[in-house]
């Protein structure tokens, strides 16, 4: 039992009259890890979050969430499976802790409030009542009242957006927290820096098929080129640079891609330190999850389109 | 945890809602009280010719107690669901292991609270300001009336939140539909002095037959227990159909959202 995955797809479809959200998408996701889902909007990230959670139903293919198929889910299923929609709040008129009683409530075995308010992090705002919160301390209780019937499975649906950067990286630590804790956490969310940080695995979206799937390095790792930047030196021509092709200006600094960078690196500030020439804002970076991303979806607005026509 | 803890945590955190919601609260339970004092004040506790010499207010406490029970349930449902509904409540219910039967039950729940609270300060204003005579022989004309009553307009409330498209839209379409009932039943207006052809139309749907059955309890001239028959059947009539419309198109997800 513990050596099935926890979300199982095979071959999922889902179309709204003539336009195919998904299309014959496969994924697996096992126990125990953080996987993040990304795609732009449209790409039919929610129609598949929303037949995993069981609120939609799919025209085709098989799934699986902690062995159940969504659509014969059931209250004891449901009570393994914790889930922070995007849309949505909590009743402004109750606090904090009244919710997260009432919450537990629904539960078989849920974690003490108590503890579940640390977790979540809202220990100075127990006693407030939800309609005076900030945007971040909801979404924390929207964290909050996924844990508190302590599920197997947590969906998160872009559980840090509109946080500051300080929440977010609070709200972090409670979500790599999970893992320690033994869950499965399936993660949506438009920050990429987020995924990395956090995503065992992540999977990109794209006009609903998946289009690259793996752990956050191993994506980034399958690009082969590192970039150099610097600014051209006065008085040298870009064909006179000893590197191996003609630099593309960007932003005023050239811009090399390379998959040699020790080698090229070497020849290069050997070349400027015997002349003296100092290479100004110089810079070696290797592609982020972001670059891959870009690369895969940018400029792809092909489902509103589609679903436009 | 059982299902009748759940019911019980269910029901405690729906009260708090509605107790901590000012318009709520000021609706049903505060502007029938108002309403009551300020007919009785305005139209004077005169005894009324078409109803066997008996005096106004003896319409009246019935007349309004009806109106809290509709503001307590239909208003309050239709409202409160529609809201729970689009601001994505219901769905986050839906989301957890619990019964849909509970969350059904914590607010049909605070609807009886609140018409038994509201109920019982109209009465008690009724025979203390205007001495209106608490009926103790049709007791069961009373009971029976707030029951199957309450339970008919909870029913269309909940059935009513499938016309609603907004939170916006809740209040102005509920009150759409109980302002004009609470003139053609007998409400604002003894029941009696209307054109004949508004009272047939109003014979037909379900405020008129509540609003009778009330006050047949309260009439001092009835005799035996005061149990009116054939309005408690219009009006479970009228729950039935709202039963059947609510469980075939009640909604849980947001109007807004749906692809």
């Amino acid at each position: 039992m513990s050596g099935d995955p926890a979300i199982e797809i095979d071959g999922l479809r889902k179309s709204y009259g003539a336009f195919e959200a998904v299309r014959g998408l496969s994924l697996i996701v096992e126990r125990g890890e953080i996987f993040a889902f990304l795609g732009p909007n449209g790409a039919g990230k929610t129609t598949t979050v929303e037949i995993l959670e069981g609120f939609r139903k799919r025209d085709g293919g098989d799934v699986r969430v902690l062995g159940v198929d969504p659509e014969h889910g059931g209250r004891a299923w449901r009570g393994r499976i914790g889930i922070v929609l995007q849309e949505g709040r909590a009743q402004s008129e109750l606090t904090v802790r009244e919710t997260l009683t009432l919450w537990a409530a629904y539960y078989p075995k849920p974690r003490p409030i108590a503890e579940t308010i640390v977790l979540a992090g809202l220990e100075e705002k127990a006693e407030d009542r939800v309609g005076r919160l900030s945007g971040g301390q909801r979404r924390r209780l929207d964290v909050g009242l996924a844990l508190v019937g302590d599920p197997d499975l947590v969906f998160l649906d872009e559980p840090t957006t509109g946080f500051d950067p300080v929440a977010r990286r609070a709200a972090w630590k409670v979500i790599a927290g999970l893992r320690d804790l033994g869950k499965t956490v399936f993660l949506t969310t438009h920050y990429l820096d987020e995924a990395q940080e956090l995503a065992d695995r992540v999977a990109i979206i794209r006009a609903g098929c998946i289009v690259v799937e793996g752990a956050p390095d191993a994506l980034t790792a399958g690009s082969p080129d590192t970039e150099i930047l610097f600014v051209a030196p006065p008085g040298v021509g870009l064909d006179e640079l000893p590197v191996p092709e003609i630099p593309q200006i960007v932003d005023g600094r050239a811009r090399l891609q390379t998959g040699t960078p020790t080698s090229t690196l070497a020849t290069l500030c050997g070349w400027a330190a015997e002349r003296g020439i100092e290479l100004e804002r110089l810079e070696v970076r290797r592609p982020s999850l972001e670059d891959v991303y870009l690369e895969l979806v940018d400029g792809d607005e092909p489902a509103a389109t589609e679903a436009a026509s | 945890m059982s299902d009748a803890r759940r019911v019980l945590a269910q029901l405690t955190a729906d009260l708090k809602v509605f107790r901590r919601n000012p318009a709520a609260l000021f609706f049903t339970a505060i502007l029938p009280v108002i309403f009551l004092c300020l007919f009785v004040g305005i139209f004077g506790n005169a005894r009324l010719e078409d109803y066997g010499g008996i005096r106004a207010s003896t319409l009246q406490v019935p007349a309004f107690i009806a109106l809290a029970v509709i503001s307590a349930s239909f208003v309050a449902l239709a409202i409160g669901f529609t809201n729970a509904r689009e601001s994505g409540t219901l769905k986050r219910q839906r989301a957890t292991p619990v019964a849909p039967w509970i969350v059904f039950a914590g607010r049909i729940g605070t609807s009886i609270v609140m018409s038994v609270v509201v109920t019982t300060v109209l009465m008690t204003i009724g025979a203390v300001a205007f001495g209106v005579s608490l009926p103790t022989s049709t007791l069961p004309g009373l009971l029976s009336a707030l029951a199957v009553g309450t339970a008919a307009f909870c029913a269309l409330g909940i059935a009513y939140t499938r016309m609603i498209p907004s939170q916006d839209a809740a209040p102005a379409m509920t009150n759409a539909v109980v302002l004009p009932l609470y003139f053609i039943s007998g409400v604002f207006v003894p029941f009696r002095q209307l054109p004949d052809g508004l009272q047939s139309i109003a014979e037909l749907l379900p405020a008129q037959p509540f609003v009778d059955a009330l006050q047949i309890a309260f009439d001092p001239n009835t005799t035996g227990v005061g149990v009116a028959g054939d309005d408690l059947l219009k009006l479970a009539v009228w729950g039935v159909i709202g039963l059947i419309i609510a469980a075939r198109t009640f909604d849980w997800t947001p109007r807004h959202s749906a692809a």
